[in-house]
């Protein structure tokens, strides 16, 4: 296991020695959702009621945006294709770089959020639902949006592309994410919401690698 | 343990033989889907008694219903294709997947705008955010997708794998599309069809529709064939075969 750490703490070095990477996704996300209130009505009342929707939405982009970059600089370089024919298995080398990946922005999403539920006027209670869903739905992006990064790594033109084949398959985590925030900001319960946001994590950690392994496989070989 | 199909089976997988056996299939296909689509339109649309409560609007099922079967038959298929292109490697599976994703896309836009002008004198509104409304958009995404990837790699063996690939992890909405109407409390109403039950409707109503489905999956698998057949000859054009098809043809 110990390539797994060292693959881990690889890209995790070299994203702090391009700060940029991190910090440009979060900056997104602060924009967007700093366009609602001016777009649309500044009003407490009427923010309040669409902050679980508008933060949600503003975190699924700005992973969305992210993820183009998860194998981007390894095949420019030529290390993805080392990686390829290295003799470790591919599926945890995979993992590896997503987890990685998730730590430098679903993460760091999650981290910054109550700061947008405070712009956004999200009552107190809601908070927690906000974290809580952003920790248990971002690795699920990170993890759907590297199947598409796999894809298109090979092309010039990978990034409108990349949200054309993601965006739908993100929509079942946008429903329960935001849904666990409605229901917390309600003072409902939010067991349900958080065990269906954990099986979809579940399933998609154990099918996805599968899948970005051929696509990188694919845009690497041919 | 080894299961053996019949020998056309496996002769499917060569285009030269593909490009022969469709060449038989083809009229009857074609003859069929006309002869049901005729006779079920005319059924359907013209003697079929009007529903209790929706009166004569209800009409619009026998467009409705087999364009949503068949939309989601034909991704099904499609990544069905696709699986055994990528592990069996036969590219006759990846020309029926490439040729499936357009038909598929159309039925599915089909699908959505027959379902909206029905909604709007039923529900009175176009559109409503439904599970499966929604789940069927999603579907008609997806079919976008895998068009726009594999028109986006330059090397079509990619271009075909990659899409295959698409097809595959896409597939997880198909069951989410059948039992969005169990799960969730949703205004659409539940299937029409169902193989463990007779259908809520009279024969007279459900007949025509059972034969308009039958129909539309005769129209895919005819309007399939000449996509197939026309894809095969544009990658096999180097073969032997098909320049001596082209030199009998001149």
């Amino acid at each position: 296991m110990s390539f797994f750490f060292a693959a881990i703490k690889r890209d995790l070095l070299l994203a702090f020695r391009h700060r940029n990477d991190i910090v440009n996704p979060l900056a997104f996300f602060l924009m967007v959702a700093v366009l609602f209130p001016l777009g649309v009505s500044p009003e407490a009342k009427f923010l309040a009621q669409v902050a679980p929707g508008v933060i949600w939405v503003a975190a699924l982009l700005a992973s969305l945006l992210s993820v183009d970059g998860i194998f981007r600089t390894d095949f420019d370089d030529g290390s993805l294709e080392q990686m390829l024919v290295s003799p470790q298995p591919l599926v945890l080398l995979v993992l590896a770089k997503i987890i990685s990946h998730w730590l430098i922005s679903g993460f760091c999403l999650a981290l910054m959020s109550p700061l947008l539920a405070m712009m956004l006027f999200l009552p107190q209670q809601g908070l927690f639902a906000l974290v809580i869903s952003l920790l248990l739905g971002t690795p699920t992006l990170s993890l759907i949006g590297a199947i598409g990064a796999g894809l298109t790594v090979g092309l010039r033109k990978g990034g409108i592309l990349i949200s054309l084949l993601v965006l739908p398959l993100y929509i079942p985590v946008l429903i329960f994410g935001a849904g666990t925030v409605q229901a917390g900001t309600m003072g409902m319960p939010i067991g349900g919401y958080l065990a269906l946001l954990g099986a979809v994590l579940v399933v998609s950690m154990m099918l996805a690698p599968f899948a970005i392994v051929a696509a990188l496989k694919i845009s690497v070989r041919g | 343990m080894k299961i053996k199909f019949p020998l056309w089976f496996y002769q499917l997988a060569s285009p030269k033989w593909f490009y022969e056996i469709t060449s038989k299939l083809l009229p009857w296909f074609t003859a069929a889907a006309i002869l049901l689509l005729t006779i079920g339109c005319v059924w359907g649309l013209v003697f079929a008694p009007p529903d209790y409560q929706q009166g004569n609007s209800f009409r619009i099922i026998y467009i409705h219903v087999p364009s949503a079967i068949l939309a989601q038959s034909c991704y099904m298929l499609m990544a069905v294709a696709g699986a055994i292109g990528l592990i069996w490697k036969i590219k006759m599976a990846h020309i029926v997947a490439k040729s499936c994703a357009p038909i598929g896309a159309s039925i599915a836009v089909m699908a959505l705008a027959t379902g909206a002008i029905w909604g709007k004198p039923t529900w009175g509104a176009w559109w409503v955010w439904d599970a499966r409304l929604t789940a069927m958009l999603i579907l008609s995404f997806l079919y976008l997708g895998v068009l726009a990837l594999s028109s986006a790699f330059e090397n079509e063996t990619s271009g075909d794998k990659a899409a295959a690939v698409l097809a595959l992890v896409g597939l997880v909405n198909i069951p989410i599309i059948k039992y969005s109407v169990e799960w969730w409390n949703t205004l659409h109403q539940p299937a029409t069809f169902k193989v463990t039950q007779k259908p809520a409707m009279p024969p007279e109503m459900w007949i025509p529709l059972l034969i308009m489905v039958i129909g539309f999956y005769c129209f895919f698998a005819a309007v399939l064939m000449a996509r197939a057949r026309i894809e095969t000859l544009e990658r096999e054009k180097r073969s032997e075969w098909v320049r001596n098809l082209i030199k009998e043809i001149e």
